[in-house]
Formats: C-alpha cells, sequence, structure tokens
C-alpha cells in the first residue's frame, strides 16, 4: 500500500502527522512536493522587460547585472524543495520516499496519486472558520479530482468557533 | 520600426546594442534624422546615461557591501513566521530599494533575495516574489533615479530634483497601498498558510558605510537641485566613495566596476533615443499627436496615463516614454508625470513588460512546456487599473496643491 501526504510550505507538519498515524507499518510513504513554476516564471518575465540589459554571454555570475534572475530563482526552488522534504523526512522518523515535481500544482498532486491507496492533505484555505472557504482552488480540485481515498486534516486544531450554519429555513414553516 | 522591433523582441538573443547601435548609424546615414536632430538628442541623453551609470555602480556596490544580504536577514528576523508581516516588510524594502537604487536593482538584486528569505522561513513564496515584480514598476515612480523613464522624463520636463519628488510622493503612496491592498485580498490563502521563525544565527553585519553613502547621496541630490547643479553629479559622488572603498580593500576591482556600470546598455539607451527620433520625426509623432489630449485637468490627465500604459504594454515602456515626450512636454509637467504614472505603472499588466516581448518568448519557448502566468496576468488585471486611477487622482491633487 502507498500513502502520499502531499507537503506544502506553511502547512506540512499536520500532514506529516496524519500520515505516520494512518499508514500502517508495511505501506510505503511518499513524501510529495510540487515546485510551481509560475514563481521562477515571473522572475525571468520581468527581467526579459528590462529593455536593453540582456548581455552578451549568456552565462553571468548570479547577483549582478545581466545575469536573469529567474534562474536563480530556480536554483532556490529546487535547493528550498529538497530542504523541506528533508525536514518532513525527519518529522516522519520512518523510511519514506520522496518525490519532487513541477508544474501545476494541483494537477500534478492528482496525477502522482494515480497509483496510490491514500492522499493525505491540509486544507489550504481560511483557517479560522470552517466551512467550504477552508478549502483552497488548489486544495478543492485535488479533493474532487483524486483517484483514490482522500485524507483531509486541519493545518493546526480544527477551529472551535465554528458552530454550525443554522438551518435552511424549512419550506412547511 | 523594423529596428524598434528588433530592439524590443531581441531576436538571435544578441545584446539589444548590437542591433541598436548600427541601426542608429543607418538612420543617421541615410538621412532619416538630420545629424543636428541627432546631435541634440545625444546631449539631451548624455547626462541621462551618465546618471544612470552612476545609480547602476552604486547598485551593485551596495550589493557587493551585502545591503540586500541585510535586508533579507531583517525580513526574516521580524516577520517571525508571519506571512502578512513578511509581506509589509518585502513591500517597504522592495518600495524603498526601487525608488533611490532603481527598478534594476529590485528586479536582479532583490527578487532572488526575497525568495530565498521566503523559503527559510517555510512561507510560500509567490506573493513576496510577485510584490518585488509588480513594486519594481509601480513603485518607481517616486525619484528620477528609480526608473529610466524617469531620467528621460525627468531631463524634458524643466523640473527640478526636490519638485519632480514633491509632485510624484503622493501618487507613488498611492500606486504602493493600491498594490498592498490588492495583494493582502489575493493571497490571502497563501498568506494564511502560515510560517517558521527563522533558524537562529548570527545575523550578518549591518553595511552602516553603504547605507550612509546612499543617505548622503540621497541628501545630496537635494543640496545639488537647490543649487542648480545637474543631480547626477550627487550620484556619482555617491557611486565613487563607495568604489573607492572597495578599489582600497581590493573587493573589486576597474573591470568589475566598468562591468557594473553596464556599458552596453548605455549604449542601447543613446541609439534607441536616436531611432525613436527618427521615427517620431518621420510620422509617428503626427499620428499620435491627434491621440495626445491637452490640458492637465483630471480627465486630461487619466486620458494621458491611459494611453501611455497602453503603448507602454503594446511596444514597451521605454520606447513608449521616448515617443510620447516630445508630444506631452509643451503640455507641461503635469501631462509628463502622468504619462509616467502610465508608463510605469502599466506594464504589470502583461509581464513580460509589453505584448510583443511576450509574443516574441512564445515563439522562442514553443518547444518547452509551456509556464502559464494565469495567476500573474489576473493580478495585474485588479492591481494596474486600481493603481492607475488613484496614482493620477493623487497626482492631480498633487499638481492642485504644490503647482505644476
Amino acid at each position: 500500500m502507498t500513502v502520499i501526504a502531499w507537503i506544502v510550505e506553511g502547512t506540512w507538519p499536520a500532514c506529516v502527522d496524519a500520515a505516520r498515524r494512518a499508514a500502517p507499518d508495511d505501506s510505503e510513504i511518499v513524501l510529495l512536493h510540487v515546485t510551481d513554476p509560475e514563481v521562477p516564471e515571473a522572475a525571468h518575465a520581468a527581467y526579459a522587460g528590462l529593455l536593453g540589459r540582456a548581455h552578451p554571454r549568456e552565462r553571468r555570475p548570479a547577483g549582478r547585472w545581466g545575469s536573469d534572475p529567474g534562474t536563480e530563482l530556480e536554483h532556490l526552488a529546487a535547493d528550498s524543495a529538497g530542504e523541506l522534504l528533508a525536514a518532513a523526512a525527519e518529522r516522519l522518523g520512518r523510511p519514506c520516499r520522496r518525490s519532487e515535481r513541477v508544474g501545476r500544482v494541483e494537477r500534478e498532486v492528482v496525477a502522482a496519486a494515480a497509483d496510490a491507496e491514500l492522499l493525505v492533505l491540509a486544507r489550504d484555505g481560511d483557517r479560522a472558520r470552517v466551512g467550504p472557504h477552508s478549502l483552497g482552488p488548489a486544495g478543492r480540485f485535488v479533493v474532487d479530482h483524486a483517484p483514490c481515498p482522500v485524507l483531509l486534516v486541519w493545518p493546526h486544531a480544527a477551529p472551535r468557533t465554528g458552530a454550525l450554519p443554522p438551518p435552511p429555513p424549512d419550506p412547511a414553516d | 520600426m523594423v529596428v524598434l522591433a528588433c530592439a524590443v523582441v531581441r531576436p538571435w538573443g544578441l545584446p539589444e546594442a548590437v542591433v541598436a547601435v548600427p541601426a542608429a548609424g543607418v538612420v543617421i546615414g541615410t538621412g532619416a534624422i538630420t545629424l543636428e536632430h541627432a546631435r541634440a538628442e545625444a546631449e539631451r541623453l548624455g547626462p541621462v546615461i551618465g546618471f544612470l551609470a552612476a545609480v547602476l555602480v552604486l547598485a551593485q556596490l551596495c550589493d557587493d557591501e551585502g545591503v540586500f544580504r541585510a535586508c533579507g536577514a531583517w525580513m526574516a528576523r521580524s516577520a517571525a513566521g508571519r506571512p502578512r508581516r513578511l509581506l509589509a516588510q518585502v513591500f517597504v524594502t522592495a518600495s524603498a530599494i526601487t525608488a533611490v537604487l532603481s527598478l534594476d536593482a529590485t528586479i536582479v538584486l532583490l527578487t532572488p533575495v526575497v525568495f530565498a528569505t521566503a523559503a527559510r522561513l517555510g512561507a510560500r513564496p509567490k506573493p513576496h516574489v510577485y510584490a518585488c515584480t509588480h513594486l519594481s514598476n509601480s513603485a518607481s515612480l517616486l525619484l528620477p533615479v528609480s526608473n529610466l523613464t524617469n531620467l528621460l522624463a525627468f531631463a524634458a520636463s524643466g523640473l527640478s530634483f526636490t519638485r519632480f519628488a514633491a509632485l510624484m510622493a503622493l501618487p507613488w503612496l498611492a500606486a504602493i497601498g493600491a498594490e498592498y491592498v490588492v495583494f493582502r485580498r489575493f493571497f490571502a490563502t497563501d498568506l494564511d498558510a502560515g510560517a517558521q521563525a527563522p533558524p537562529p544565527g548570527e545575523p550578518p553585519a549591518v553595511p552602516v558605510f553603504a547605507l550612509v553613502t546612499v543617505g548622503c547621496t540621497l541628501a545630496g541630490f537635494v543640496l545639488t537641485s537647490a543649487l542648480g547643479v545637474d543631480p547626477a553629479w550627487a550620484a556619482g559622488a555617491g557611486a565613487a566613495v563607495l568604489a573607492g572603498r572597495a578599489l582600497i580593500r581590493r573587493r573589486t576591482g576597474p573591470k568589475a566596476l566598468v562591468r557594473a556600470a553596464a556599458v552596453p546598455f548605455l549604449g542601447f539607451v543613446l541609439a534607441l533615443g536616436i531611432v525613436v527620433r527618427a521615427v517620431v520625426d518621420n510620422g509617428l509623432g503626427a499620428a499620435l499627436g491627434r491621440l495626445v489630449p491637452d490640458g492637465t485637468g483630471l480627465p486630461a490627465l487619466l486620458a494621458v496615463a491611459a494611453l501611455a500604459a497602453v503603448l507602454a504594454n503594446l511596444i514597451n515602456n521605454l520606447p513608449a516614454v521616448l515617443v510620447l515626450l516630445p508630444l506631452t512636454a509643451p503640455t507641461g509637467p503635469g501631462a509628463v508625470l502622468a504619462v509616467l504614472l502610465g508608463v510605469n505603472i502599466g506594464p504589470n499588466l502583461t509581464y513580460a513588460g509589453s505584448l510583443a516581448t511576450l509574443l516574441w518568448r512564445r515563439v522562442v519557448h514553443a518547444h518547452d512546456a509551456q509556464v502559464k502566468l494565469g495567476e500573474f496576468t489576473r493580478l495585474g488585471l485588479l492591481a494596474v487599473p486600481a493603481a492607475l486611477v488613484l496614482s493620477v487622482l493623487a497626482l492631480w491633487a498633487s499638481l492642485t496643491a504644490i503647482g505644476g
């Protein structure tokens, strides 16, 4: 059995803890991180918009005029994904596989879950109140399209303030 | 027109100067621009280019001295695991650095630092990196040195350095405020996700000398403009002080200093100025002249800013400002500053600064996996109109209060 824990900045510890609790001892846990290429691309684009600054020699040391900050961001993003998964693996405290993907985040997660038996993810929306807004757009997409059972956890303790909304008025009244 | 197209789309990955400098020779050689006009353009652009070189050297030396690293450390320490705090600090830092050390410094030198800071805190990097890209444009309104477009307009407007800054202070704050509100709402989910406190460690030394030099340079701008001296000298003096110190301490060499001045870029600016002058002389000026409204009332300012924003998105803000300046300068400084609001805030709409660059990147990267910047474009559609309208209102208020 394969259990995938979707590791996202900020909310990952709850996911790791839930995966540890939910996965049987003989199962394989995969820590999955997806990097959004839009962020380095925005830096590439901002640099491309600077007219006249490109340098004849493509490779210049980072942090110099004529070096594309997007390229540096790609390296930094890869490094930080690796560090995040390392921290998650340490918190998990049992053997696991690490998987780093790059692409449209919600689609990559669904694709990665194709052969899994369980996908663990944390709510990525408004964490102050229970309700539909506690799922962000990416989380919503993954929950709706996941090909396997999904374990949806709160990143911290579930908010206590969230009483159920009043029921809709009974048409008979 | 072909030259302008080549400069904007950058075929064959050559630096733009390689195309633009011979092109300037061609337009002079073929008589598309008279030698007199070319010389006048060169004389007008000369001090601007000197000013630009000084600011580029100053920013590079500040980076060498560790100013940007120190900014990153400060943001990480005082954000203390709260992404909203971090966003506010990115806004303050990026706005200040763009205003004082130009938008190039924010894009090339600050953006990687901000990404690394967000990553170190385990915060989602997107809001903070996008804030840098947006503010490199919309926070570049305050001082003539903030953006090359400002330097060009500053030379054409006849305003003094302090008057320029006084008139643009309110629009600058209005644009940043509008961006901040849009960012807080747009990225509410990402900012809610939380972050960790930074791992403890020795904070890097604060580069006091570099910061004091930059502060003195700013004071120098005020002083030189009060004395009627070209403020480029103040920027040059600031760069010279930092360069002298770096040379004495053998942290940099003469070659590195020349590289920091980005000579091909300076050549490109001069050549582009001459080419655009030729294009304007040969009919574009007359054609656009009918579109540029007269007057400095609020509707006229809004129309000028909107026209400038559209033109900046179609070609690029640099040629756009060169085309619009001769048409608006006779109307007065109010119209020139409205052009600046348009060409500086507008580029956030199409992420690569202009439609032309965007299309060309599409062609070049057709075989790569396409990265769609859908979210970035949606953000621009919200932020640009809000920032533009508010800053034009602020400019109108400043013009009414201080007088053009």
